[in-house]
């Protein structure tokens, strides 16, 4: 099959033959070892855990590992990019910093008031909160939400459905004691607020976490926090 | 590129949002003048065409504007809003162009 | 504009379509009706001339519509225009006076 890989500002065509079973992150493979060794690309567990092999396949960001070729080829051709809306260091290969400076910015750190010497938190599973929480809490930072999202391509200070999901999860978790500096945080025109429902972070998400639902929580909690005169 | 069935409503959302607030000025202007009873262009085929656009995308805004507030307010899953919201504006946009229409 | 403020445009985006909502449906379903009964423009106004509860709707249609429209649009002016600064919002706050000066004008000349 031809695969067209974008390198740069144009794309450079491979013929690749066809494997059973075969992945989009082995075309890649193949396309670095057997035909051009300049290739640069980015992968590390191939088994669908970590995120690092999340590209543009056809337009639509995937982690590449998980992507049988059969799903996505048509007439025999195929086409490879680096994730959108990421500054390219190389070929296939994207700045992933402003993704984690966003997530620093939507404060996505846990901060409790417990130390080492207290008892442990009791939290039920199966309490409100904690469902919510277990909702979004198994984000990997792959950035496919953050690629998927048009609203991250027209506005570049919006903060994104990765660092805001992870927002909403450390807002629910009751052990958490920021919750005011963090709507802050994610209050207004880069934040929560800029999210029109899309829901295309939804529909890409390989760990099936719907920002989309943590964005609407956001949304109506700095709602309420203003109503109350708090934020 | 092929997107998917949100991104669509939205689209048609944020156009028909765009369309009604450049339409309203000349609404409300149009109105103030139907007393001195001036609205004999308002005949045209043409102008009648846009009008039922303009309900059209009335009902078609209204649709995309009741899915965000369900998605916002109500835990709901998401493919059902867009189906439901997308079916509702499709629905209530056809009948009423019909309805003008006739 | 702070973060506050934005926050407050939001809740008044989503109260006015709730209120534009009710609206929208009741001016559909009347429009329908005059069109359908093929009503003159002298017979809708003898309808809605001293009308106070039509007088009472429609200003509050109007006023909804004043602050619903240019919060949709400022979304529109960041994302698609890429309109940066305090001219942008300044220009729409004029554009909702004058969407609620010519909708109350043309209210009134409905009206009165």
């Amino acid at each position: 099959m031809k695969v067209l890989v974008k390198r740069g500002d144009s794309f450079q065509e491979f013929e690749v033959p066809r494997q059973p079973s075969q992945t989009v992150l082995d075309v890649v493979t193949y396309i670095q070892r057997m035909l051009d060794p300049t290739l640069a690309y980015r992968f590390s567990c191939r088994v669908g855990m970590c995120g690092s092999c999340a590209m543009m396949v056809n337009d639509v960001p995937r982690w590449t590992c998980r992507t049988h070729v059969d799903k996505v080829v048509s007439n025999d051709r195929l086409e490879i990019g680096p994730l959108r809306n990421l500054p390219v260091i190389r070929d296939l290969v994207t700045d992933m910093r402003e993704f984690f400076d966003k997530w620093a910015r939507a404060k996505g750190e846990f901060r409790g008031a417990q130390t080492k010497k207290d008892d442990f938190a009791k939290v039920p599973p199966q309490s409100p909160e904690r469902v919510l929480v277990d909702k979004g809490i198994e984000c990997i930072g792959c950035g496919v939400c953050y690629a998927a999202c048009d609203v991250v391509k027209w506005n570049p200070d919006y903060l994104g459905p990765a660092a805001l999901n992870r927002a909403w999860t450390l807002i629910k978790d009751v052990r958490d004691n920021q919750t005011l500096e963090r709507l802050r945080a994610v209050a207004g025109d880069a934040g929560c607020h800029a999210c029109h429902t899309h829901v295309s972070c939804t529909e890409r998400c390989p760990k099936h976490i719907s920002p989309t639902a943590g964005i609407a929580g956001l949304k109506r909690a700095v709602a309420k926090a203003v109503l109350q005169g708090e934020l | 590129m092929r997107q998917h069935p949100s991104y669509w409503v939205f689209m048609v959302h944020r156009v028909s949002g765009i369309a009604l607030a450049a339409f309203l000025p000349l609404h409300f202007w149009t109105l103030s003048n139907a007393i001195n009873g001036s609205l004999a262009w308002t005949e045209q085929p043409l102008v009648k065409f846009g009008e039922w656009l303009i309900v059209v995308a009335l009902a078609a805004h209204l649709g995309g504007g009741l899915r965000v507030l369900a998605l916002e307010f109500l835990a709901w899953r998401e493919w059902q809003k867009s189906l439901a919201a997308a079916a509702a504006a499709l629905a209530v946009g056809v009948g009423l162009a019909l309805a003008l229409a006739l | 504009m702070s973060f506050r403020t934005q926050a407050v445009l939001w809740v008044a985006q989503r109260a006015s379509a709730a209120v534009l909502a009710v609206c929208v449906v009741v001016h559909l379903v009347t429009i329908i009706y005059a069109v359908q009964g093929g009503l003159t423009a002298s017979e809708i106004l003898a309808r809605t001339r001293g009308n106070t509860a039509w007088l009472a709707f429609y200003s509050v249609f109007v006023l909804a519509v004043s602050i619903h429209a240019p919060i949709g649009l400022r979304s529109v002016c960041i994302e698609w225009l890429r309109w940066r600064g305090a001219s942008r919002d300044l220009v729409l706050l004029v554009f909702s006076a004058i969407l609620a000066w010519a909708g109350m004008r043309a209210v009134l000349a409905l009206f009165a």
